[in-house]
């Protein structure tokens, strides 16, 4: 097969180019640690979410600085986060879980990268660092029904001393 | 002699294909405006909120299956035939397929569109998606799969013009345009069996009511399975005509054949297993598949990057062959005033743009920050609503004189239009694109909420918006104009005219002659394929249905 030099050149630098987005990646998951939601969270049963962890969706200590969120996103709401916005302590390590009632909706923690999709049946588990107080919003970015731009919440990050009075 | 004069049989099945794939162009253009101006909140009078989303799931299936693969299906007849030099065989058969796709459309359009209706039973408000458990009514499914099945008839119909040529050739290498219809449609056939599993083994019996529960995530990974590779279902065509028309538009000829066909297998190997690229932040998919998928995915930019060299190559060589000279000065000598070759050249401008935003999605750790946000629609605008709707729009200013036997009228309004387009498309793009970046969703009909703040990088969020709107509005009406010359052409002549286009394509700069035989065995490369989907797929499916094929389960629910 006849490929001119020019060519030739090209299509090295193209697979340089593609061998070198993959090593990023590769780089991101061993050395700063990015991890991708996986099948870690296990499965649910949708329809009687009651008798499992998500009966009472919220936010648990366990252990030093670090907490446990769950979150239950049905048509149109995300409990908690709609009705009331969720609040965890600045310098905390937070493992959030996140599953659906009823149809597939979004999570997504804007300007942060807590992002996934809450599908009936599956949990979603992902785990983020807090450093400093903030407030950020919730969105659904899911089609999850009619009224599908209403779902939002919000996420509170208060500082240290305030979480701990507050919660004693 | 045009091509409508030795093919009239054939023309017309092109022109059918090219008028419904157009009108579906218009309708959907027109929802397109519609929601640039709605989720902007710069104009809500048309539809409620509500309703927003029965447009919606107009713009994705009427813009993203219906027109681009009716546009597919007369580009690849037109090709066939012409590479072949001779018709379909059979023109029962044609009619056959051309009739299941139509009225399969045609019954999901009317579902969807019921939406609008409130005396109208039925509406399929789930999106171009349409993932389980939100239900869409039974029509809408057995539309979509009679659609399909067409699809699959009229690759049926091409694969048996190529058989028939073969017996009486049988030496000769594949003619280029065939090749690439060909192995086209063996992509078809692997990645949209998992779309027909989704529709006729879940989904259709779960809306009659035939099977309580589907896995939710189940069917989402069996469409997107489906999902990417449809995504070159409509590039590909316009890939064939980068390779085998745009050069000669240009004033030259295809720099080099054997690049193009293995360009076209590696399309083949690859577009099925990088489904999961998709699913990233899905739940219940472990991440070594996902790991596999993005590998995939990234080496799928091999083959665009390669076609870059090439088709870029072919237009410098057009236009030193018009008098061209220098390092860049040539690209002066282009005709950018014929409107088939500036929307031919400016679509393939604007993939580039696309293609590196694309690579963002396909990077599994940066993917977190854009998964679902504006900037996916920014970059799918630009792949499918410019590398592929403004190439077939560009390619039907110089196929329809051929197919109708009538000049191209309104010309001064066809110079225009492809600039148009890449001016609407630069600002709606480019502001869903840095939209995405600041977090705000996608499909909705109201991006703004009382406890959410979104905070651009560069620029403001209401500019963005002016953004979108000004945009989507320059785009509907560079589609009017269009819409405007091509109907003007066909119905406006009676066949008769001296045409000013000539249908020839001349020979490539390096032929088939220079391409190893092995890149025309079609079985070998089918075969490789289906290994490489199994690798990628095997075992998270298997793992998927272990639980049982329904659970975990959920019963539809009506939207």
């Amino acid at each position: 097969m006849e490929i001119h030099r020019y060519e030739k050149l090209w299509t090295v630098a193209a697979l340089l180019l593609i061998v070198g987005l993959i090593a990023t990646v590769t780089y991101g998951a061993v050395g700063p640690g990015v991890t991708m939601v996986s099948d870690s969270g296990g499965t649910v049963d949708a329809d009687s979410l009651g008798d499992t962890e998500f009966g009472d969706p919220g936010v648990t200590q366990v252990g030093e600085n670090e907490y446990e969120v769950h979150v239950v996103a049905r048509q149109f709401l995300f409990q908690p986060g709609t009705a009331e916005p969720i609040r965890v302590p600045a310098n905390s390590e937070v493992t959030f879980y996140i599953t659906a009632a009823d149809v597939v909706h979004g999570f997504e923690v804007a300007g942060t990268n807590v992002n996934v999709m809450a599908i009936p049946g599956q949990v979603a588990e992902v785990t983020v660092r807090f450093d400093d107080p903030a407030e950020y919003g919730i969105v659904c970015h899911e089609y999850c029904g009619s009224g599908h731009h209403t779902m939002a919440g919000q996420l509170v990050v208060v500082p240290e001393d305030e979480y701990d009075t507050e919660g004693s | 002699m045009a091509y409508v004069d030795d093919f009239p049989t054939d023309a017309r099945i092109v022109r059918w294909n090219m008028a419904v794939a157009f009108l579906a162009l218009g309708v959907g253009g027109l929802f397109g405006m519609v929601q640039a101006l709605h989720r902007t909140g710069v104009f809500r009078g048309f539809v409620s909120s509500a309703d927003y989303y029965t447009v919606l799931t107009g713009h994705g299936v009427l813009l993203a299956l219906v027109f681009t693969i009716f546009a597919l299906c007369g580009l690849f007849t037109w090709g066939v035939t012409r590479s072949l030099d001779r018709s379909l065989p059979s023109p029962k058969l044609t009619y056959t397929w051309f009739g299941m796709m139509f009225v399969g459309a045609a019954v999901a359009a009317i579902t969807i569109l019921g939406g609008l209706v409130p005396s109208i039973p039925f509406n399929a408000d789930v999106l171009y998606t349409f993932y389980a458990p939100m239900k869409a009514h039974p029509a809408f499914y057995a539309g979509l799969a009679l659609f399909i099945v067409g699809t699959w008839l009229a690759g049926f119909d091409w694969f048996r013009t190529y058989w028939h040529w073969r017996g009486d050739n049988p030496d000769q290498r594949i003619p280029l345009q065939t090749f690439m219809v060909l192995t086209t449609m063996l992509m078809w056939y692997i990645s949209s069996a998992g779309v027909a599993v989704e529709v006729l083994f879940f989904l259709l019996p779960w809306s009659l009511g035939l099977i309580a529960e589907v896995d939710p995530l189940l069917t989402r990974t069996l469409f997107w399975y489906f999902g990417h590779p449809v995504v070159y279902f409509w590039l590909m065509p316009a890939y064939f005509i980068w390779y085998t028309v745009l050069p000669k538009l240009s004033g030259g000829r295809l720099f080099s054949d054997p690049l193009a066909r293995v360009v076209f297998v590696l399309f083949l190997l690859l577009s099925t297993p990088v489904g999961f690229h998709h699913q990233y932040v899905d739940p219940g998919i472990p991440e070594g598949f996902k790991f596999i998928a993005m590998t995939n995915t990234m080496f799928l930019l091999l083959p665009s990057l390669l076609t870059a060299f090439t088709v870029v190559a072919s237009m410098e060589h057009g236009a030193r062959q018009r008098g061209g000279e220098g390092r860049l000065s040539w690209l002066r000598k282009l005709p950018w005033d014929e409107p088939a070759f500036a929307g031919c050249a400016l679509a393939g401008l604007m993939f580039a743009a696309g293609g590196f935003s694309g690579i963002i999605n396909a990077g599994m750790n940066i993917n977190y920050l854009v998964h679902n946000t504006l900037w996916v629609p920014g970059h799918f605008h630009l792949t499918v609503g410019t590398a592929s709707a403004l190439t077939f729009m560009a390619a039907g200013y110089w196929l329809f004189p051929q197919i109708t036997g009538n000049r191209l009228r309104f010309r001064s309004l066809a110079t225009v239009q492809p600039y148009l387009w890449f001016v609407g498309m630069t600002l709606m793009s480019n502001a869903m694109h840095r939209a995405g970046l600041a977090g705000i969703p996608r499909r909705t009909a109201e991006p703004q909420y009382g406890s959410v703040t979104f905070e651009g990088v560069v620029g403001g969020v209401s500019e963005m918006r002016i953004q979108i709107a000004i945009g989507g509005t320059l785009l509907f009406v560079a589609l009017l104009l269009f819409l405007i010359v091509v109907f003007g052409t066909w119905l406006g002549g009676d066949g008769t005219d001296t045409i000013r286009v000539n249908g020839s394509i001349p020979a490539p700069l390096s032929g088939p002659e220079h391409s190893p035989k092995i890149l025309d065995n079609l079985k070998l490369w089918t075969a490789v394929a289906i290994v490489l989907i199994v690798l990628a797929y095997g075992l998270p499916l298997s793992a998927l249905v272990a639980d049982g094929l329904f659970a975990p389960g959920s019963p539809p629910i009506p939207v």
